[in-house]
């Protein structure tokens, strides 16, 4: 007899698929007029669908839905979950409120980032973290002496996010009454006989909205958002465009601007939540927590780094390019960059040697080798220190969100 | 309640050796002892009426010479019923093998010319090589990074000794150090009753047979104790193993320190990032500036302290650490004198046939099984004085090795098998001696952990092997007696250079706590 439902894939035949389909697949493939596509945890997903232009300006002034899939997800569940998270990460846990959720990090004993990603307080002792990195055995270590269970679960949700402007009036289209939900809080609306989870969050520094339901209403989601949203433009989106979106909003992404204490093969790699500016969250009052002792150390002793945002001359992107202090001396590196066509910026996100990010940051030259023809350009153009993020618009936040 | 500048969390002897050197340094200390008498594994009970044997330890052999002399234990009560033990290799024929002084200076028995002085060749070297590692001992372990305070003048007064040797003997020294003891028994030795006596005594209280990798270093160490003033000697306190605590424990109050007992500690009290105190089982809240755990790092901080107050990579560190043990305590009371065929009951009996043996009773254990042939250390205290079993009655303590660990026992079937291979090798030795039982104790390893503490039933509190020695010990970070939470100092012999009944880890905590403080 056959089974009549869907069934997991054998594990071990793991080698005839070497990246995995998400269940958006059918309809991904379908839009994927350039076909072209990039492996992402253990995913294959769409890097440009179309237009990278098209795509990026639909983030901005349409609405977007970008298949979040890949993205590694944990269940925490237990009566001692929160005390568990507590120890696990910087922030403070206990002020998460249930439906709510924060961006937060975690670190090994050294002080240095594990990984950064979001913490969803589903229930009063059930939290889902989202991120990009796997480490089930960091967690489960962490889990020796909590009541606490954790297990991945990445394959149990099926996760878009649809940004952009317009994705209030395509929510509410689609029948979700998302008016009254403010940034980082989430709510849950019954959907073709199962349920779906709208949060209010997203990576794109834009208004926009996460939808998490199981892997069998995917398609029925995707084709319900299409359906409503059409009046409004709506569009997949690959990473490359996300890519542009989320430097223009100042996010990091792990293993592109920072490298996990747990892959870094070189010493001097890994970075500290001070030396990525994230020292913000740190929670001092709140115990003990993995890496607290390193960091009160660092925190008396100062850091090495700082990671800071650059508007750097001209109009020629500048990714992976070295920073010079006075043209001469190198003190940093930029780990994502590109000519922002919302702030019409030439803008980076940097690692800068202390204190050239603030004191000494008046001198500052980024040094890029532009392709042209078969030959390196060579350019040395000034850079200044700026805010991140590059783009904050007011709809981001505003309750209830404008109907655009 | 009085208040004290420093608590130390068990009472055994590095618990005790501590106090007195930190009571010295002019701080109030008090010891906390969750039993009915300070002495831990060097204490001695009554297991059968009538009858008292040693608890864990029935012999002297690593006392430091700091405690030993700084704590003045001779004025203390402690003297000695036998000094300078000697060593019999059993046979089951009789044909026994003597070693006579401090490790086998000369030999009794049977054994060939050539056998004696290859022996004394071995012996010299291995002596030699415990005298530059003895040192060592009374050394705070150095951290494996610039600026960390180590002691650098005496790590390279040590280490120019060590080289001053001489080229060739350093070399040969550097052979040995992490050899097998198998090996070495092998190729300079021919008698099998020398070879098993050798091989049992480096394993002794191991989780390691002969052919392990680095066994030999368990015998340097032991040749690198001393007693009573001589290096490498066995001997007997009079009064019974309890009468070594005893003397501490007098030794301490004498000294001002406070000892309370029936004291057993629940947990630490953490603040801010301190550790300000202990709460007893009772409820009771006691507070000090400075904390210390004479009790297994294991327990330490998986139990006391718990994960929460610790970060996960140095909880990993903490699980990892291995703490098997593979011996057995048994205890028999004996209605006569048992007949070990004619040897002397007041020498150390081993029996362990030969180094095959030895390796065999290790392999059973491996696999979560009890050997066919379990080897032995035998000692009869009431052989050396009155007072242990009534007149004309015996007491007989051994260590069995090797005992099914935690895991493997869950069953009856496995401690009675184990008991019943143990005593048939002793009927094997002494005929007739089953017939002299009229009480008896078996103590699985996991009956030791139960009884005192040690996890695993491993008596250095966590195994003594090569990669859990020195600045290894017991994890990495945590080897200078320190933290990992401010306040909060270990002594046990969880840490350098290990157990047995010595008082080397906590007299060297001691040093490290004061000097610290000083600076």
């Amino acid at each position: 007899m056959r089974a009549k439902t869907a069934m997991k894939p054998d594990p071990r035949l793991h080698f005839r698929t070497p990246l995995l389909e998400t269940p958006f697949h059918p309809r991904t493939s379908a839009a994927s007029r350039l076909n072209s596509w990039g492996p992402w945890g253990g995913y294959t997903t769409v890097l440009e669908y179309d237009d990278l232009a098209m795509e990026h300006s639909a983030i901005r002034n349409a609405a977007t839905v970008y298949d979040l899939c890949p993205m590694v997800k944990y269940r925490v569940r237990g009566r001692e979950a929160a005390a568990y998270l507590n120890r696990l990460t910087v922030r403070n846990v206990t002020k998460l409120q249930v439906g709510s959720v924060h961006y937060t990090v975690w670190c090994d004993d050294a002080g240095k980032i594990v990984d950064d990603g979001t913490l969803f307080r589903l229930a009063e002792d059930d939290y889902r973290i989202c991120c990009q990195e796997r480490h089930l055995p960091w967690l489960l270590d962490s889990a020796h002496g909590f009541d606490v269970d954790v297990e991945e679960v990445t394959d149990d949700v099926a996760a878009l996010s649809l940004q952009g402007p317009c994705s209030y009036a395509v929510l509410k289209a689609a029948g979700f009454d998302v008016a009254g939900l403010k940034p980082f809080r989430m709510t849950a609306f019954p959907f073709d006989g199962g349920e779906v989870t709208i949060s209010r969050t997203g990576f794109t520094g834009d208004l926009g909205y996460e939808l998490w339901t199981t892997p069998d209403q995917a398609l029925a989601l995707w084709d319900h958002l299409f359906a409503a949203g059409g009046a409004w433009g709506i569009r997949p989106i690959g990473s490359a465009a996300l890519d542009m979106a989320r430097t223009e909003a100042g996010f990091i992404i792990t293993n592109l601007d920072f490298i996990p204490a747990h892959q870094a093969l070189r010493e001097d790699r890994v970075r500290s939540p001070f030396d990525m500016s994230l020292d913000w969250m740190i929670d001092w009052e709140k115990g003990h927590f993995n890496g607290r002792w390193a960091l009160l150390a660092e925190r008396e002793k100062g850091s090495e780094w700082a990671f800071v945002g650059l508007d750097i001359d001209g109009n020629v992107s500048a990714e992976h390019a070295i920073i010079y202090h006075d043209k001469k001396h190198e003190v940093g590196q930029i780990t994502a960059a590109c000519w922002s066509p919302t702030v019409k910026r030439n803008i980076a996100l940097a690692h800068v040697k202390r204190p050239y990010h603030a004191e000494k940051s008046e001198n500052l030259w980024v040094e890029i080798y532009a392709m042209r023809e078969l030959q390196y350009v060579k350019l040395m153009l000034k850079a200044r220190v700026c805010e991140r993020p590059f783009f904050k618009p007011a709809r981001r936040t505003a309750t209830p969100p404008g109907l655009f | 309640m009085p208040s004290f500048d420093a608590i130390i969390i068990g009472g055994g002897t590095n618990g005790l050796a501590c106090a007195a050197r930190l009571q010295t340094s002019g701080r109030k200390v008090l010891v906390l002892e969750s039993g009915g008498a300070p002495g831990g594994g060097a204490l001695g009970a009554e297991f059968a009426p009538g009858y008292r044997a040693p608890g864990l330890a029935h012999l002297v052999n690593m006392l430091d010479a700091r405690v030993e002399t700084g704590m003045d234990l001779s004025r203390h009560g402690l003297t000695w019923a036998a000094t300078d033990l000697s060593s019999t290799a059993l046979s089951a024929t009789g044909d026994h093998l003597v070693l006579e002084g401090a490790a086998g200076e000369w030999l009794t028995g049977a054994v060939s010319a050539e056998e004696r002085q290859a022996w004394a060749a071995l012996r010299t070297e291995l002596m030699d090589f415990a005298d530059v590692l003895a040192p060592f001992k009374a050394l705070t372990p150095p951290r494996l990074a610039r600026g960390v305070g180590n002691n650098v003048w005496q790590l390279g007064k040590l280490g120019l000794r060590t080289r001053m040797m001489g080229k060739d003997r350093f070399r040969e020294f550097l052979r040995m150090l992490l050899i097998n003891v198998h090996d070495v028994l092998n190729d300079e030795l021919t008698d099998p009753r020398l070879k098993g006596l050798l091989a049992h005594d480096a394993v002794l209280g191991t989780w390691l047979g002969p052919r392990s990798p680095n066994s030999l270093i368990h015998l340097l160490n032991r040749f690198a104790g001393q007693v009573a003033g001589k290096r490498a000697s066995l001997a007997v306190p009079a009064g019974g193993m309890g009468a070594v605590a005893a003397a501490m424990a007098a030794s301490v109050t004498a000294s001002g320190v406070t000892i309370r007992t029936g004291a057993a500690v629940a947990g630490l009290i953490v603040e801010g990032d301190r550790a300000v105190g202990v709460t007893l089982a009772s409820g009771e809240a006691l507070r000090a500036a400075t904390i210390i755990s004479a009790i297994s790092p294991k327990a330490t901080f998986l139990s006391l302290l718990g994960p929460r107050h610790l970060d996960t990579g140095f909880v990993n560190r903490i699980r990892h650490m291995k703490s098997r043990g593979g011996a057995a305590k048994l205890h028999l009371a004996l209605k006569g004198r048992p007949d070990f065929r004619g040897a002397d009951l007041r020498s150390r009996l081993v029996i362990a046939p030969d180094e095959q043996a030895v390796e065999l009773a290790f392999n059973a254990v491996k696999y979560g099984e009890a050997p066919d042939r379990p080897v032995m250390e035998i000692l009869l205290p009431s052989a050396f004085e009155g007072g242990h079993a009534p007149d004309g009655h015996h007491v007989l303590s051994a260590i069995v090795q090797f005992a099914p660990c935690r895991d493997a026992v869950g069953t009856d079937a496995i401690r009675k098998r184990y008991r019943n291979q143990t005593l048939a090798v002793l009927e094997d030795h002494a005929p007739g001696i089953t017939g002299l039982i009229v009480g008896e104790e078996l103590l699985l390893p996991a009956d030791i952990e139960a009884r005192y503490g040690m996890v695993g039933g491993n008596w250095h509190h966590g195994e003594l092997s090569v990669e859990q020695m020195f600045f290894l010990r017991p994890v990495p970070g945590i080897a200078q007696y320190q933290g990992p939470v401010p306040g909060l100092w270990l002594a046990g012999a969880g840490c350098h250079p290990g157990g047995g009944i010595s008082g080397a880890a906590g007299w060297n905590a001691a040093e490290r706590i004061v000097r610290e403080v000083r600076s």
